[in-house]
């Protein structure tokens, strides 16, 4: 049994039931849409319009439509991948790292969290499709012999372990996803009214029935998915890195980029996990579930990371200056002081310094203040991409090359309407699944305490008389299970 | 063929567990135990073997590996070899990435399918079910029953170790 210590807050506060945590997380799932949500789907959905709009336009006209030329052929295209399977990152890292570590305070973020990977790398694999060019023959990029018969893809290039990389870790992402699921949507089963949410979620849940042996098995399988995501999530990055790492152009030919993309991603991640946090736990009504507690945690872990990232973007420079590479070197000078200079710094005060804010305790514990924190990190991240890909590119070895790029509105559109996208798979999500892991909560609600340790879990017996003391539930409050029958 | 089960329906996963190792070493099977969440200790209890997922996983890994390693080096080391930045044929450095991912990608999914085939979970219109709260807040105990059995004696077994509700059912398909 768990240790509980007297000093830590609990994990899940209000003193809930077994009963209230089903409650609490089916009451959306079960409940007519309100009218937040219908008006948050219908931005979304316009915002997906726009993305449609703009696929078309560059489907049908070519990638001229977009801003890139000769010498920047990746711009808002490849920072947007980078930013979005960036974001994703935190959600792998809190079902797979914190379950190894058993961080239980997960428990409550990681359904949400693990949806919002799978929804970020959806929209990250627009980009690299689109600007394909011609998306209808991407499946070129797996290894099949090409129209003549006889070559294959080179799996020198890290373009392509990208591919293996994505297509792997997206769909692993979705079964472990989906496996945590299963017994949730047995719970909203159990509970369903109506004919066709009955027909649904008993299709959905794929007839679980909680027996002890499938529980078994299902813990055998959580931890093993565990095991190989976490290696997984940090080598998707590492992958990513090397697209520009093993390239020689100056600002890209760096041995720092593996750790220092990581990093960036579970930074970033943990910002977008905060912001939809702080939005669902508000529009849900979780705050027993989505403590404070949870948000300073993660506060913490974006101040760690932050800082990792900030250390990383002084050594760059370091190094650029102790190499002795003059093209190294001017292409830092020219990042933070070239015709970039607004990006380099913005991306140098959202991600170095207002991390830094989490050390004082008021700001780590404040909502509002969490919130435009997690906003500015997701600004400060996407200008960090812009800032590696951009300004490497639109000055290299060739001075008659140099060039400027600016977006089109074409560019814009694709990369607002993925932000519509993942609105709408999220809104989705969030009104049709349970956005907190049911099961996963109630297991680990004995250890929590209210007030104190009233918490031994030596005494078996001590239940059987005494159940109002366990659960969370202070003494004093003699909560009888018999009153939810 | 219909089955007839006696339901224990327990509150707390503590007196549970003591419960289903009581009734054991009373002699009588237990059928089947339905929790809203796994609980530690009930593999014991109930006597279910470890799990040999783990070591399925490890051979879909191992067979991805190999898998992995075969295409990479039987496509650019011999159906066509190209020189590819002066690096030779097989250039083992660079087909670490995608062995490793096709690693993952056989285990998890071999696991995966594994599991959810040897326990019988798959998509279905209608779930039967003994006692809906067992996947919201109740903890159930199926026995099997037949008119042999004697349910006095039983029910008392159950009330004794902490049963809050003792109920029968039958079910035609389970």
């Amino acid at each position: 049994m768990q240790h509980v210590s007297p000093v830590r807050e609990p994990l899940v506060t209000g003193g809930k039931t077994y009963h209230d945590v089903t409650q609490d997380v089916c009451r959306q799932v079960e409940a007519a849409p309100n009218i937040r949500w219908m008006a948050a789907l219908s931005v979304a959905l316009f915002l997906l319009g726009v993305f449609f709009y703009s696929v078309y336009r560059t489907l049908w006209y070519g990638i001229g439509e977009w801003g890139l030329n000769k010498t920047v052929g990746w711009a808002w295209d490849i920072t947007n991948f980078v930013w979005w399977v960036g974001i994703g990152h935190a959600g792998t890292l809190i079902s797979a790292v914190l379950l190894l570590f058993r961080q239980k305070w997960r428990t409550s973020i990681n359904r949400a969290a693990e949806a919002m990977t799978i929804f970020a790398v959806i929209c990250a694999a627009m980009f690299p499709v689109l600007h394909m060019g011609r998306p209808w023959l991407a499946y070129w990029v797996f290894p099949l012999q090409n129209t003549f018969g006889s070559l294959w893809v080179n799996f020198n290039s890290p373009l392509l372990w990208d591919v293996f990389a994505i297509s792997t870790y997206f769909t692993v992402s979705l079964v472990f996803w989906y496996t945590g699921l299963v017994p949730d949507f047995a719970t909203i089963r159990d509970r369903a009214k109506g004919p066709i949410a009955k027909v649904a979620y008993s299709l959905l849940s794929f007839g679980w029935k909680g027996s002890a042996k499938h529980w078994s098995r299902y813990e055998t399988v959580s931890l093993i998915l565990a095991g190989v995501s976490t290696p997984l999530v940090l080598s998707v990055h590492t992958i990513v890195s090397m697209d520009f790492a093993t390239s020689v152009v100056p600002g890209w030919h760096t041995t720092i980029f593996p750790p220092y993309f990581v990093a960036g991603a579970i930074f970033s991640g943990f910002a977008m996990v905060l912001t939809l946090m702080l939005i669902t736990r508000v529009v849900f009504k979780l705050e027993d579930y989505i403590t404070l507690e949870h948000i300073a945690l993660m506060n913490k872990i974006m101040m760690v990371t932050g800082s990792i990232v900030g250390v990383a973007y002084i050594t760059e420079f370091f190094i650029a200056w102790y190499s002795g590479v003059e093209f190294e070197q001017y292409a830092f000078i020219n990042r933070a002081t070239g015709p970039y200079w607004w990006a380099y710094w913005s991306m140098m005060t959202c991600n170095v310094i207002t991390p830094q804010l989490v050390w004082i305790r008021r700001v780590r514990y404040s909502i509002p203040l969490t919130f435009v924190l997690s906003i500015i990190v997701n600004i400060g991240m996407w200008f960090e991409r812009f800032v590696i890909i951009v300004t490497s590119l639109h000055r290299d070895y060739l001075p008659s090359s140099w060039a400027m790029f600016s977006p089109t509105i074409i560019d814009i559109g694709i990369y607002v309407g993925t932000i519509g996208l993942f609105f709408t798979l999220f809104l989705l999500f969030a009104k049709f699944f349970p956005v907190i892991n049911m099961a996963e909560v109630k297991s680990v609600l004995k250890y929590t305490v209210d007030n104190g340790p009233t918490y031994t879990g030596h005494d078996p017996h001590h239940h059987v008389h005494q159940p109002a003391t366990t659960h969370g539930v202070p003494a004093s409050a003699s909560v009888n299970y018999d009153k939810h029958d | 063929m219909t089955k007839r089960f006696a339901l224990g329906i327990f509150d707390d996963e503590d007196v549970l567990l003591h419960a289903v190792e009581n009734v054991r070493e009373a002699g009588v099977k237990i059928y089947e135990v339905f929790t809203p969440f796994p609980i530690h200790g009930m593999d014991d209890a109930l006597g279910i073997e470890r799990s040999r997922l783990p070591i399925a996983a490890f051979f879909f890994g191992l067979t991805g590996l190999c898998f992995a390693l075969w295409l990479q080096i039987y496509t650019l080391g011999f159906d066509w070899p190209m020189i590819i930045g002066g690096k030779p044929h097989i250039a083992l450095p660079a087909f670490i990435p995608v062995s490793f991912e096709l690693t993952v990608l056989f285990c998890c999914h071999g696991m995966v399918i594994t599991f959810y085939t040897i326990s019988k979970l798959y998509p279905r219109w209608k779930t039967p079910v003994l006692d809906v709260r067992s996947t919201d807040d109740k903890f159930v105990v199926a026995i099997e029953v037949n008119e042999n059995t004697d349910m006095t004696k039983l029910t008392q077994l159950l009330r004794d170790n902490g049963a809050s509700e003792v109920n029968q059912k039958e079910m035609s398909k389970f």
